[in-house]
């Protein structure tokens, strides 16, 4: 596009409330950066012109439901864990050493997507889902499970969420991340029946003891086969006695249980609020914000659990578009890091740097801290996260001057297994030539340098703001503003 | 709610509840005196640490792996420490060193990464809490506000028994570049919502942490040249502080000894031992060793039986060491019961959360019920 145009566009569009029936662009970044990661200002402007129906239309129509990136080359090639026990120690040790390699090489498959997706709030879902159907590499010691279940969330994203309770409940890494595959009549682990009901669907306090106990029984049978990785029923595992969950009884399986938690208005309420923690504010703070939250409990539930029908309820409630609301999210590590990564327009040929410090942030993917997930919000920061990802934002920001720094990083500490110290010496190795270039990126505001502010910030500086400054110091002012750890 | 407010409210609270004759100590002393927690990352071989040398079952059960009974340094007439540890002799001679045997809980899990949130959270085997153990403490009865932080953790991210967003506390792995990183924090600014207003407070505490940390001060002892060494200096260094921190955790890496263990445990505990040694040298230079206790921790211990590769698999129970001027030196709990095992493992004697009550407790006069969720009677291991 014409510079010249587009900052003209720009100030029209910034200058006032919503004009010739387009949103404008304060309410285009807001909905662009509240669904997906960092937006730039073309895709400010061109959301902008929108009304906010279509803006919404698009938004939603367009969704990906499979990943871009190619997959790790690995992710055919199934180890089996069978034997494992009985293995040597220095067998033991390489399938540690090769479990670390295609853990990482996964985590970083999905950061290269989550750069380059032309479908961010794919992403978004599919990692809200993560954090709500957690399981971790850590347990289920296989990266090919976990790559499947990522491909599972993916697609059931933006779908309907009885399916994917249904599908990711008989997930392989779900099996044995919450033990049910060890599961078995007369000896049931009630692992999976406690965690679907007070984490995937009810909540606490919607469910007796007694409820998890029966339906445990219930899931007996549901396995994975060792020697492919895939789901397996093993009707004789399974418990065929009369069981009673939620007042409903009989020769229930694991499907009628999830049935029976899909029935309970609890379940859309409790996904409701997740949404809306996600999306809208950290709770409903107002009557009419309760009443909004209502309502799309009640969308999701009378449209049988379609996310994108719940999704467009939020993103018309007033609560979402309300003005006291915006900049009260935190962002997540993820956001800060891809959403800044995206926004400043850095080149990265290979995002390992920007992977491992999603763990120093606190949101080492796919190995959530448990099966409650990230707690969000406020969590994540704390002095040493908040500290990092300034020293991130100040790095990226100080164009060539910050790879001198990081070519000085200390050596990985003395008994850092070698996969981790290689990992390490190859992240150092591309930070070389990853390169912010604040000239180019200032250009598209022309002589308005500091119209940044309207698209960095999702608010009036909380601090002194970048006052008069220019060039890099107004870009390395407005990422350091703590309004910019905001969304 | 302000972070402030938000102290005082629950401080008030506890002051409320405080019944008459209770003897914890009042709000503005306790956490006065420093406790040091050193974490064994992996999980040690407590057995070969606190070896049970005159157990024949032992020998039986380790027959590559024991230590032999003419090298261990004898404490009594059936235990003894690894022949590694002896920079922690004089502390034992002085009565300083107190060993806990038989430390563990009910339903022991034996992966590292559950275990040590076990630890971590004090929780119960099957149930899962987000806030660290002593972020719970925190946050039921504050710190004194004058404190550079509740807690500085020493090398490594993670938060540990300190994770909680009340918490007042930094990850450092020195504190020269904790102060160049810190001059990142900008507290400035006027809060329009909690967000924004919890991210200030966060810069505001750091700022608090960096203007009350040096690293000024000169001792005159010589710390181990290996990291854990630099820890235990840096750790010094942030003792040596006037502002005060409640906690400083410290870990050491690398006791997950599955093959060729001799070596690397040897080499472990000569570190921790040689760390330990000089961190008493250190404060009792600033006059603060009095006022210190040093505890470690572990997510497990070791199995009993070694394995086929000069090694050791997860177990369960573990000997652990506290250390500090006023500590009451000697042996608690049970030795542990070679010939009783539980499927394979040893059974536990002392709940780790009696530990816990014990530096709430008798170190920092907090009452423990409420941050360990249930009552767990405190050790008599230190001295008035």
């Amino acid at each position: 596009m014409n510079k010249a145009v587009s900052l003209a566009l720009l100030l029209f569009l910034f200058a006032g409330p919503a004009q010739a029936g387009g949103i404008g662009a304060d309410d285009a970044r807001h909905l662009l950066n509240r669904t997906g990661f960092g937006a730039r200002l073309e895709e400010i402007e061109a959301c902008a012109k929108l009304s906010r129906e279509e803006a919404l239309e698009r938004l939603l129509a367009g969704t990906r439901i499979s990943p871009n990136t190619p997959a790790p080359e690995w992710v055919n090639d199934w180890r089996s864990p069978r034997g494992l026990r009985q293995a040597s120690v220095e067998e033991r040790m390489k399938y540690q050493a090769e479990l670390f390699r295609r853990g990482l090489e996964l985590k970083n498959w999905w950061v290269r997507e989550m750069l380059a997706t032309s479908s961010p709030l794919t992403e978004r879902m599919t990692l809200f889902w993560h954090n709500h159907f957690t399981s971790s590499l850590q347990k289920v010691r296989s990266a090919n499970l976990v790559y499947r279940q990522n491909l599972l969330l993916r697609r059931h994203a933006l779908g309907n969420f009885g399916e994917l309770l249904h599908a990711v409940s008989r997930d392989p890494a779900m099996l044995v991340y919450l033990d049910a595959a060890a599961s078995r009549r007369g000896q049931p682990n009630e692992n999976f029946a406690r965690e679907v009901m007070e984490l995937f669907t009810l909540g606490e306090g919607k469910y007796a003891e007694a409820d998890v106990k029966e339906a445990a029984r219930a899931f007996t049978g549901w396995s994975v086969n060792p020697d492919s990785g895939v789901f397996m029923w093993r009707p004789f595992a399974h418990d065929t006695g009369v069981k009673g969950v939620l007042g409903r009884s009989g020769n229930l399986r694991g499907e009628d249980v999830l049935d029976i938690l899909l029935a309970q208005p609890a379940t859309a309420e409790f996904v409701t609020t997740k949404l809306w923690r996600e999306f809208v504010s950290p709770a409903p703070s107002s009557e009419a914000e309760r009443r909004d939250a209502a309502r799309i409990a009640q969308r999701l539930r009378e449209s049988g659990y379609d996310i994108k029908s719940a999704l467009r309820e939020v993103f018309l409630s007033d609560a979402f578009w309300s003005p006291e609301n915006r900049g009260s999210l935190v962002k997540s590590p993820v956001e800060l890091v891809v959403g800044t990564l995206r926004q400043l327009e850095v080149e990265v040929s290979d995002p390992l740097p920007f992977t491992l410090l999603l763990r120093r942030l606190g949101q080492d993917l796919f190995s959530p801290p448990n099966v409650k997930g990230w707690p969000g919000g406020e969590a994540w920061i704390n002095a040493t996260t908040l500290l990092a990802r300034k020293q991130f934002l100040e790095r990226i920001t100080r164009a060539d001057e910050g790879v001198r720094e990081m070519r000085t990083m200390q050596p990985a500490p003395e008994g850092t297994p070698r996969p981790a110290v290689e990992a390490r010496e190859r992240a150092l190795k591309v930070m070389q030539h990853v390169r912010f270039q604040p000239q180019n990126w200032l250009r598209q505001f022309g002589e308005q340098e500091s119209a940044a502010q309207l698209v960095l910030l999702p608010g009036e500086p909380a601090g002194k703001g970048a006052g008069n400054s220019r060039g890099l110091d107004l870009v390395r002012a407005l990422v350091s503003d703590p309004m910019y750890q905001l969304k | 709610m302000k972070r402030r407010e938000f102290l005082s409210r629950t401080a008030m609270s506890a002051a409320a509840l405080c019944l008459p004759g209770a003897v914890f100590a009042q709000a503005e002393s306790a956490y006065r005196r420093l406790l040091v927690l050193v974490e064994l990352k992996g999980g040690n071989d407590g057995l070969n640490t606190v070896v049970p040398y005159a157990d024949d079952a032992y020998y039986s059960l380790r027959p590559q792996l024991a230590v032999k009974r003419d090298q261990v340094l004898q404490l009594d007439q059936r235990t003894g420490l690894h022949p590694a540890m002896q920079a922690l002799m004089p502390l034992w001679q002085a009565r300083e060193l107190a060993l806990v045997q038989g430390v563990g809980y009910p339903e022991p899990n034996l992966s590292h990464f559950r275990s040590i949130e076990i630890w971590d959270t004090a929780s119960k085997s099957g149930e899962t809490l987000s806030d660290g153990w002593l972020a719970r403490a925190f946050a039921m009865r504050p710190a004194p506000v004058s404190f550079a932080a509740d807690g500085v953790v020493v090398g490594g991210n993670d938060m540990g028994p300190l994770a909680g967003i009340h918490t007042r506390a930094v990850a450092l792995t020195d504190t020269e570049s904790f102060l160049r990183q810190a001059r990142l924090a900008n507290p400035a600014g006027k809060a329009r919502n909690g967000a924004l207003a919890h991210i200030l407070r966060v810069e505001a505490d750091v700022v608090q942490a960096a203007a009350n940390l040096n690293a000024d001060y000169a001792f005159r002892t010589e710390f181990p040249r290996n990291p854990f060494g630099q820890a235990v200096r840096t750790a010094a260094q942030i003792a040596a502080n006037p502002a005060g921190v409640a906690v400083i955790r410290l870990s050491l890496g690398g006791f997950d000894t599955h093959r060729n263990q001799p070596a690397v445990h040897e080499r472990l505990l000569g570190e921790l031992s040689g760390g330990i040694a000089a961190l008493k040298s250190a404060l009792t230079e600033i006059g603060k060793w009095d006022s210190t206790l040093v505890m470690t921790y572990a997510e497990f211990g070791r199995r009993p039986q070694e394995n086929g590769s000069m090694g050791t698999d997860h177990g369960t129970a573990n000997a652990h060491f506290l250390a500090g001027g006023r500590v009451r030196g000697g042996l608690y709990g049970v030795p542990p019961d070679l010939t009783a095992l539980d499927g394979g493992n040893l059974r536990f004697s002392i709940d780790y959360r009696n530990l816990y009550a014990t530096l709430l407790e008798r170190w920092w006069g907090v009452e423990s019920a409420r941050v360990l969720n249930g009552q767990f009677a405190a050790l008599d291991v230190v001295r008035a």
